[in-house]
C-alpha cells in the first residue's frame, strides 16, 4: 500500500488536498461553486485537444481552464456571473466533444480524465503539480487581504480601491491553476467535490478564516487518505469515496453546527464584518 | 427554393430516420428547455439547471446497471437531487450554489461507481460516453412518446403556475406580500427542472441539455424584458439552432468523411454561443447609441 507506485499516489494526492483545501475555503466564501466546477470540466477538453495534437496533457488543462476563467470573467462584466460560467462550460465541453471524435482514444482513459487516475500518476509529473500547486497557493496568500475583504464585503472593498473584477480574474486564474494540478489526479469531475466539501465542512465548525482554511486543509487531507485507501483496497473507484466522504464530512459540519444553534450557548461569533455581509447578500 | 438550398442540404436528409427522429426530439426538447430555461435564468439558476444534468448520469448510469431505461433512472435521481437541495435549503443564493455543489460532490460519486460498475459488468466500456455525451441520432424512435409526456409534464408544471412563478422569480418579497406561497413555487419549479433536465440529457447529452436550457434563455431576455415573450424567443432560438446544427452535423458527414462528421453537440453549442454574442453586441450598440444622444442632449 506504501510502496512506488503508491507512494507518488499518496504524495500527489497529498498535494492535491492541500492546495484543494486553502483555494476550497475561498470558493465556499465567496460562493463561486458553479465557477470550480466549470473550469475542472471544460479544461478535460483541453485535455482531449493536447492529446489530438500530441502534447502533453498539462499543456492542454492549463490553456483551456485559464482561457474559460478569463472568458468567464470577461462575459461576467456583461451577465449575469451563473448565466457567463454556464454558457463558457457549454463551449468548452462542445469543443471537447469535437476533439474526442477526432481521437482514436479508448473509453477507459476518458474515464480516467473524467473521474481521476490516482495511480496514473507518474513521478515525473509530480513536479509540475508541485511547482503549480505552490504558485497556487502562494497566489492566494499574496492577494489575502484584498481577497479576503472583496469575497466578505465587496462595497467596501470597492470603496477601498480593490476591484471586484480585478480579484474575480485573479481568483479565477488561481482555481485555474488548481484545476491543472489536480485533472490529472483527481480527474475533473471530483476535483470539485474536494474544492467544495472539505471547505465547507470547516466553515461549520468555525467562523475564524484562518482555523476554518487550516481545518479545510485537514479534512481534504483525510477525505483523500482514506478514500485512497479505501479505493486500494476494495478496488472501487477513488472518486466514489472521494465524493462521498466529502458529503458526509459536510453533513456532519451541519449536523455540528445545528446543534450548536440549538444549544444556543455560543453566539456565533463571526469574523468582523461576517454578521453584515450576510445581511447584505440576503 | 429546393434547387436553392440543395448545395447546403447533402443527399437524403430528410428521408433518413435517424434524422427525421433527432429534428423531432430535438425540437420538442429545446421548446421545453427554452420555456424552462427562462425562468432558469431569471431566477440565477443556472448551475442547479447545469448540475442536474450531471447528477442524472449516476441514475442513468444505476438504470443501465439494472437493465431499464436511462430516461426513469435520470428522472428519478433528479428528482431526488433537487429534493435534497431544497431540504439542504439555504436561502441565500451564495448559499444555495454551495447546497447545490453539495448535492453534485455526492452525485458525481455515485456516478463514478455505477459507471465503474456497468464497464464491468459489461464489456462495452462506451456506457460512458454515452451516458455523458449522449447523441441525437442513436436516439430509437420508439421513445418519441415517452419523450412527448415528460416534455408536457414539464411544461405543464411552469404553466399552472405562471403567474406566481413570475412573481416570485422578480421579488420573492413581493411575491410573499401578494400572498404567493414561495416556497411551494420554488419546490414545484426545481421539479419541473428536474424533469426538464432530464429529458433534454438523456435525449441530446448532458453537454446540449444545459447549452439548450441557459443559452437560449439568456438571449431571449437580452431582447426583451417580458417573460412570456422571452421564454417564447428562447423556444425559438433554441429550435432554430438545434435543427441548424443537426444539419450542420448531417452534412459534415459528407465534408469530412474522414473523421465520419463532427458532432451534434459542438455545431448546436457553437450557434447558440454566437448567438448569445451577437445579441450582446446589438445590445451594446443600442446602449451606446443611447448614450451618445444623452451626451449630446447634455450638450
Amino acid at each position: 500500500m506504501f510502496s512506488g507506485l503508491m507512494l507518488t499516489a499518496w504524495e500527489s494526492a497529498s498535494i492535491v488536498a492541500v492546495v484543494a483545501g486553502v483555494v476550497g475555503f475561498f470558493i465556499v466564501l465567496r460562493g463561486s461553486a458553479f465557477a470550480a466546477h466549470a473550469l475542472p470540466n471544460g479544461a478535460f477538453a483541453g485535455a482531449a485537444g493536447a492529446s489530438l495534437i500530441g502534447v502533453d496533457a498539462i499543456a492542454g488543462l492549463a490553456v483551456f481552464s485559464i482561457l474559460g476563467a478569463l472568458t468567464i470573467a470577461a462575459l461576467g462584466r456583461r451577465a449575469r456571473h451563473d448565466v457567463a460560467t454556464a454558457l463558457v462550460i457549454v463551449v468548452m465541453l462542445g469543443l471537447g466533444s469535437l476533439f474526442l471524435s477526432m481521437t482514436t482514444e479508448y473509453a477507459p482513459e476518458i474515464y480516467s480524465l473524467l473521474f481521476g487516475e490516482v495511480l496514473g500518476v507518474s513521478s515525473s509529473e509530480l513536479i509540475p503539480i508541485a511547482v503549480i500547486g505552490v504558485v497556487a497557493i502562494a497566489a492566494v496568500f499574496l492577494v489575502y487581504r484584498p481577497l479576503m475583504l472583496s469575497s466578505v464585503m465587496p462595497d467596501v472593498a470597492e470603496a477601498r480601491g480593490v476591484g471586484s473584477t480585478r480579484m474575480e480574474v485573479i481568483f479565477l486564474v488561481v482555481v485555474a491553476l488548481t484545476t491543472t494540478m489536480a485533472v490529472p489526479v483527481v480527474g475533473a469531475l471530483l476535483i470539485f467535490s474536494l474544492l467544495i466539501s472539505p471547505a465547507a465542512a470547516a466553515r461549520s465548525f468555525t467562523n475564524r478564516p484562518f482555523t476554518a482554511m487550516g481545518l479545510s486543509v485537514l479534512i481534504a487531507l483525510g477525505t483523500v487518505w482514506s478514500a485512497i485507501a479505501l479505493a486500494y483496497l476494495s478496488n472501487l473507484p477513488i472518486g466514489f469515496f472521494v465524493g462521498s466522504i466529502g458529503a458526509l464530512t459536510y453533513a456532519a459540519g451541519r449536523g455540528w453546527a445545528g446543534r450548536q444553534r440549538n444549544r444556543g450557548s455560543t453566539p456565533r461569533l463571526g469574523a468582523p464584518g461576517r454578521s453584515a455581509a450576510r445581511a447584505q447578500s440576503t | 427554393m429546393v434547387a436553392f438550398l440543395s448545395p447546403l442540404i447533402e443527399p437524403g436528409f430528410f428521408s433518413n430516420l435517424p434524422v427525421q427522429t433527432a429534428l423531432v426530439v430535438g425540437g420538442v426538447v429545446a421548446v421545453v428547455s427554452g420555456i424552462v430555461g427562462t425562468f432558469t435564468v431569471m431566477r440565477g439558476q443556472s448551475f442547479a439547471g447545469h448540475s442536474l444534468a450531471d447528477i442524472g448520469t449516476a441514475g442513468g448510469s444505476a438504470a443501465f446497471l439494472l437493465g431499464i431505461s436511462p430516461l426513469f433512472g435520470f428522472v428519478a435521481m433528479n428528482l431526488m437531487a433537487a429534493g435534497v437541495m431544497e431540504w439542504i435549503g439555504i436561502r441565500r443564493p451564495r448559499g444555495r450554489d454551495l447546497a447545490t455543489g453539495i448535492v453534485l460532490g455526492a452525485a458525481l460519486g455515485l456516478a463514478a461507481l455505477f459507471l465503474y460498475l456497468d464497464s464491468t459488468a459489461s464489456s462495452t466500456t462506451g456506457a460512458t460516453i454515452n451516458v455523458l455525451f449522449g447523441s441525437i441520432f442513436t436516439l430509437p424512435s420508439s421513445m418519441v412518446p415517452v419523450i412527448a409526456i415528460f416534455s408536457v409534464v414539464a411544461a405543464g408544471i411552469v404553466l399552472a403556475m405562471y403567474r406566481p412563478l413570475i412573481l416570485s422569480s422578480i421579488s420573492s418579497d413581493l411575491a410573499t406580500a401578494q400572498g404567493v406561497r414561495v416556497r411551494l413555487v420554488g419546490i414545484g419549479y426545481l421539479a419541473a427542472l428536474a424533469v426538464a433536465v432530464s429529458l433534454s440529457a438523456v435525449t441530446i447529452g448532458a453537454i446540449l441539455s444545459t447549452a439548450l436550457l441557459i443559452g437560449p434563455a439568456a438571449t431571449a431576455l437580452r431582447l426583451t424584458n417580458r417573460p412570456g415573450r422571452a421564454a417564447a424567443f428562447a423556444a425559438i432560438i433554441g429550435v432554430l439552432a438545434t435543427w441548424l446544427g443537426v444539419l450542420l452535423a448531417y452534412d459534415s458527414y459528407y465534408w469530412f468523411p474522414s473523421t465520419g462528421g463532427w458532432p451534434v453537440s459542438f455545431f448546436v453549442v457553437t450557434l447558440i454561443f454566437v448567438i448569445y454574442l451577437a445579441s450582446q453586441i446589438r445590445f451594446r450598440a443600442r446602449s451606446g447609441v443611447q448614450s451618445r444622444s444623452t451626451a449630446t442632449e447634455a450638450a
